[in-house]
């Protein structure tokens, strides 16, 4: 088990234990984290999932690909961390991950 | 004078479920009219996904959106669909003679003996850009489609997004404008290459600005804007711009079904597990649209209710005729109707 931190929009942290393989969108979803709505279930297809990523750990998360950079033009405020989180795979490689949740989603 | 289009039914939605629904009423000889907001069938599958592959289609261990939809519309092609796109349906009530009257935003209007809401996630209408204020200007100074090319004349007009609408329209209005500028947020569009070296060479040329960044603020009074704020990488810039035309994509409205006197279900239309009719006999719903226990928004589901829902259909529309169950391997009659030599 990853230790993943969302925040939402509120300042509530969600500290969460996440399986490797797994995605931060459905981590998110599965504890009800409020802000993210992933209409799309994951296909990179709605740009509802949508965070910024902390800047300690935006080399570590890597840079989006070009699909999932197509699809954050659609999103609300994109910043340079910004990534859609069902694109993020959880791995021992993200263990203490901080992400946050924009003011809305598109 | 209205001009009446009369048809045995009328389907809302051109999606998977729509179209397939075609087939189905097609082999009890109801002919169909459907009606779509997009310009092209498919709803999401060609809206949202056209190029990733479906896994969970019967028989098709891979297809992907706009292939699944190509597929269908040869499916139903020998039942000679009618298709209006580009109309979003307003109102639909119930006449005098049993019958339901449809109409459309183009004034068209339908009367049909059947209705079928295949309606999906709701309409596809444009996703407003978060610029604070933005409501102010809309259809004033503010457009999300180019209904009319002359409105754009001589004025200063400002293109945001990355994607075909985008650079097709900055190319066409460009000729008209005052002057022309195109926001997007990165130097990598989505649009198509040709278009893209198309709008680079006319930069070039100085025949439009093209800026680096997302617009941020909109001044102006009277709905009529006057300027944009650009924030780009390397700090803000003021745009001069009369005219704004965002392109953010779509995104799914449950839009004016919610007043038509359905019983609804949290945005969905409540109908049986039966002949998945909505509370008014004769108005059916299938699809993602509706909702009964134990519902899963699957385009198999889908297909499952269009099958039934045709069935019930036939028995309102030609309460006269003896409604046979037939498989399409063996029946002869429905084999003619196929076009089967
Ligand atoms: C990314 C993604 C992946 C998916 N993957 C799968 C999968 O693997 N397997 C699967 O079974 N399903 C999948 N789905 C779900 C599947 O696409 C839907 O179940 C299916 O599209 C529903 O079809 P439909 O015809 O009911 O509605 P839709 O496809 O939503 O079509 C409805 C149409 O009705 C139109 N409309 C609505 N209201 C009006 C109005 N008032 N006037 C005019 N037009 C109107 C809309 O514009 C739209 O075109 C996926 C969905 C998404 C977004
Ligand atoms: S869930 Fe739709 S893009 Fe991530």
């Amino acid at each position: 088990m990853t230790k993943i931190t969302i925040v939402a929009n509120d300042g509530t942290r969600y500290e969460l234990e996440a399986e490797n393989g797994s995605t931060v969108m459905e981590n998110a979803v599965r504890n009800a984290v409020p802000g993210i709505e992933a209409e799309c279930g994951g296909a990179c297809a709605c740009a509802t999932c949508h965070v910024y990523v902390h800047e300690a750990w935006k080399e570590a998360v890597g840079e989006p690909e070009a699909m999932e950079e197509d699809m954050l033009d659609f999103a609300y405020d994109v910043r340079p961390t910004s990534r859609l989180s069902c694109q993020i795979r959880v791995s021992d490689a993200l263990d203490g991950l901080i992400v946050s949740v924009p003011e809305r989603q598109a | 004078m209205r001009n009446v289009i009369e048809t045995d039914v009328v389907i809302i939605g051109a999606g998977p479920v729509g179209l397939f629904a075609v087939f189905e009423l097609g082999l009890y000889d109801l002919r169909c009219h459907l009606i779509d907001i997009l310009d092209r069938p498919g709803g999401q599958c060609a809206e949202l996904y056209p190029e990733k592959p479906i896994y969970d289609i019967p028989a098709w261990p891979e297809i992907s959106g706009a292939g699944l939809t190509e597929r269908l519309m040869e499916q139903i092609k020998p039942f000679h669909p009618e298709f209006h796109f580009n109309r979003m349906v307003q109102s639909l009530k119930k006449l005098e003679d049993g019958r339901f009257e449809v109409e459309t935003d183009e004034n068209e209007v339908f009367h049909a003996k059947i209705v079928v809401i295949a309606a999906g996630g709701g309409s596809f209408q444009p996703k407003r850009p978060p610029i604070p204020g933005i409501e102010a200007y809309e259809d004033k100074s503010v457009f999300y489609s180019v209904r009319r090319m002359e409105e754009f004349r001589d004025h200063d007009v400002l293109i945001v997004g990355g994607g075909d609408s985008a650079l097709d329209w900055t190319l066409n209005l460009q000729p008209l404008a005052r002057s022309l500028t195109l926001v997007h947020r990165r130097p990598e569009f989505r649009a198509a290459p040709d278009s893209v070296n198309k709008m680079f060479a006319m930069q070039e040329k100085g025949d439009l600005n093209f800026e680096i960044g997302q617009v941020t603020g909109l001044s102006g009074a009277d709905g009529q804007i006057e300027a944009a704020t650009v924030k780009g990488p390397d700090g803000e810039v003021e745009v001069k711009a009369t005219r704004l035309l965002p392109f953010f994509g779509l995104t799914m409205k449950l839009g004016p079904i919610a007043d038509w006197g359905l019983n609804l279900h949290e945005n969905l239309i409540t109908v049986d597990t039966e002949k998945f009719q909505t509370s008014v006999p004769g108005i059916f719903a299938i699809g993602d649209i509706n909702w009964y226990p134990g519902k899963l928004k699957l385009i198999l589901s889908g297909f499952h209710e269009a099958a039934l829902m045709a069935h019930a259909a036939k028995k309102i529309a030609h309460p006269e005729a003896k409604v046979v169950f037939q498989y399409t391997t063996s029946s002869t009659s429905l084999q003619k109707k196929l076009g089967v030599k």
